[in-house]
């Protein structure tokens, strides 16, 4: 039931000095406005950093094999050595904590372009040999077509995945590439699918360049008969990447008579520490906006807090009668409570409007591939948290004043009048 | 036939500023039969309206009894206090004390928003005693717009609104004219003719001779109290 005598005195109140009231409610709206407007861009840089990453397996390292710096068994120091496809079946077997592992070979070499051509268009691209579990590790989509399979490797197939920037300069916009044929160092491969990368900015235009053959086509193909550049190894959900990184590193070593020490042998990469230090700097961004955030908050609810008692002062008298008419203090701190709840919660519910109409705002205006800032965005849990925080926070402001207020004994509150 | 509706033994109050205690109430014994009109005099600092105070429980004594009716009024918690005060007593101030944004039929209904009873309904009884006190043109009106005599019939009918026992009245006169003074004892009259207990405080003999007894305090004792012949009390 909506008690208009109620509403009657919060309006009356608050009327009586409109300036005041403003400044107050200006408080608790910039500090929701601030914290609302920060969250969102923290979510918008967090949004963008992980677009960068794209669905990439979070458990996961990279190794390659470097010089070795350490002479052993008769070799000496700087050896170059490869990995080979023996290898991942010794690491599978060896480390029960390893769910993938995928081996690649690039063709040519590290970063080595190779002349692709189809009818009168051609163009260098980076050539890599993959296994059809590199799906797992990185995904992209697929735009034409299907990822490489089993039988790909199996049988050697001239088989060719294309990166979309590949079948831009390779093919006229819109037309279908399956099944047809793209001459590659010489020999024709059959196209099977077109991919597009999940990643943004440099790596997802540097994976769009690229073009997968299989993995035991390209050994072939490039003339690397036993020979892997770099493993993609993931690690099982249950387990952390740190520990397996050792045991496979040991494995390694004994199986390429490299000191066990030699720890420089190995180019490594553990992308699951890369998105631990990735989590634990966005959790300490998103600490310090709340920290930040509350902060200001605070200083508006001790404003509230403040003109409260100031209006309360003005208000004794009216009290005291109230009281002395029957009004029980519960009503008393009622009333007080609910003009501060109504106060905050008025300009805490702007703030929080006008901040995320503004987020969306800056939202539009952003060019939807930006790499530094994507999708600012408060979610439906943040508002709601919010509000609950404005709605708890003008208990909080008034809870002193209407302590106060009916500290007053209702005698002394008439005759402060005389 | 009467009985007690006000009964005081030995009241004791002091209060205390500092390191000082001032005793106020030195040991008052008073009796108020229902249905009379006292009026209760004193120079200031008498303790007349430490008294008032007190039987409006609005404030603590320290030692004693006050018994309101059959109830002994003693240390009551401040929702009980609220409760008696909403139930058996009215008040008149000096200063009207009326609610600055609320119109006069609002002011009336006022103590029965604090017993629930529904805005349309306490609206209509409080029309019914703005009727009684000749106001019902004003009810929309705000106190700032009435002149002090309207002020105090206005604060008079919010008094009577909840039936109660008691009228306590301090000063009521204290800001009126002469004319508006006698106008409003006329309703004062009126009001104890139908049962209610009236105590006025004053200081204005004209005002206290209007009652049917006096009760003259000084320095927190009785000094003489005296009822009156009211032969001649609607001259």
């Amino acid at each position: 039931m909506i008690d208009i005598d109620k509403w009657q005195e919060i309006f009356h109140t608050l009327k009586q000095n409109k300036l005041r009231t403003t400044l107050t409610a200006f408080g608790i709206f910039w500090g929701i406005f601030m914290l609302v407007i920060m969250l969102g861009a923290g979510s918008g840089l967090e949004n963008a950093v992980y677009a960068n990453l794209g669905d990439f397996s979070r458990n996961s390292m990279f190794i390659w094999a470097q010089q070795t710096t350490m002479p052993y068994k008769g070799f000496p120091r700087n050896r170059q050595y490869y990995f080979e496809y023996s290898d991942k079946k010794a690491l599978e077997q060896n480390i029960p904590e390893i769910e993938i592992v995928a081996p690649t070979v690039n063709g040519g070499g590290y970063r080595e372009n190779t002349l692709l051509v189809h009818r009168h268009k051609k163009g260098n691209f980076n050539v890599l040999g993959k296994t059809p579990d590199e799906n797992f590790i990185d995904p992209v989509i697929l735009e034409y077509g299907r990822f490489l399979n089993e039988f790909d490797l199996k049988l050697n197939r001239k088989a060719v995945l294309l990166g979309y920037r590949a079948y831009e300069e390779l093919f006229d916009k819109d037309e279908n590439p399956i099944n047809k044929y793209v001459r590659l160092n010489g020999i024709y491969f059959q196209v099977i699918g077109v991919y597009k990368s999940k990643h943004s900015g440099g790596w997802g235009e540097n994976q769009n360049s690229q073009v997968w053959i299989p993995f035991t086509t390209a050994q072939q193909v490039y003339n690397y008969p036993n020979r892997v550049d770099h493993f993609s190894i993931v690690v099982k959900p249950e387990f952390e990447v740190k520990p397996v990184e050792g045991k496979v590193m040991a494995i390694l070593a004994k199986r390429h008579k490299i000191h066990p020490d030699d720890k420089g042998a190995f180019g490594y990469n553990n992308v699951g520490e890369e998105f631990k230090k990735m989590n634990g700097l966005f959790l300490g961004i998103r600490g310090l906006i709340w920290i930040v955030g509350i902060g200001t908050l605070l200083a508006g609810i001790i404003g509230v807090s403040n003109i409260m008692l100031i209006i309360l002062r003005e208000r004794t008298v009216e009290f005291g009668i109230k009281r002395a008419i029957g009004a029980s203090p519960r009503k008393i701190i009622g009333s007080v409570l609910s003009e501060s709840i109504f106060l905050t919660t008025i300009s805490g519910i702007s703030g929080l409007m006008i901040g995320v109409f503004i987020i969306e705002l800056v939202n539009n205006a952003l060019p939807p591939e930006s790499e530094m800032f994507r999708n600012p965005e408060i979610d439906f849990q943040l508002a709601i948290t919010a509000l609950i925080i404005i709605i708890l926070s003008g208990m909080f402001a008034g809870i002193i004043p209407s302590r106060r207020a009916v500290s007053i004994k209702p005698i002394e509150a008439i005759r402060s009048e005389n | 036939m009467s009985q007690s509706i006000i009964r005081v033994n030995q009241l004791h109050k002091s209060y205390i500023t500092g390191s000082n205690s001032l005793h106020v109430l030195k040991g008052l014994d008073i009796d108020i039969q229902q249905g009379e009109m006292v009026s209760i005099m004193g120079s200031s600092g008498s303790g007349k309206s430490t008294l008032l105070n007190i039987l409006g429980i609005l404030d603590n004594y320290d030692k004693g009894e006050f018994y309101l009716g059959d109830t002994l009024i003693k240390d009551l918690n401040e929702k009980k206090a609220a409760w008696y005060r909403n139930k058996m007593i009215g008040f008149v101030f000096q200063s009207f004390n009326l609610i600055t944004f609320k119109n006069a039929m609002e002011n009336v209904a006022l103590p029965l928003y604090y017993q629930k009873v529904s805005r349309k309904k306490r609206n209509r009884i409080a029309m019914e005693y703005l009727e009684k006190v000749g106001l019902t043109e004003w009810a929309h009106h705000l106190p700032s717009e009435l002149s002090g005599g309207q002020k105090q019939r206005v604060a008079i009918a919010r008094a009577l609104i909840n039936n109660p026992k008691v009228i306590l009245a301090d000063e009521p006169t204290g800001a009126l004219d002469t004319q508006t003074s006698y106008e409003v004892m006329e309703l004062f009259h009126e009001i104890n003719r139908s049962g209610i207990t009236m105590i006025i405080v004053t200081h204005e003999n004209d005002i206290a001779e209007k009652t049917e007894r006096i009760i003259h305090l000084k320095d927190g004792v009785i000094e003489k109290e005296y009822k009156q012949n009211h032969s001649i009390r609607y001259a």
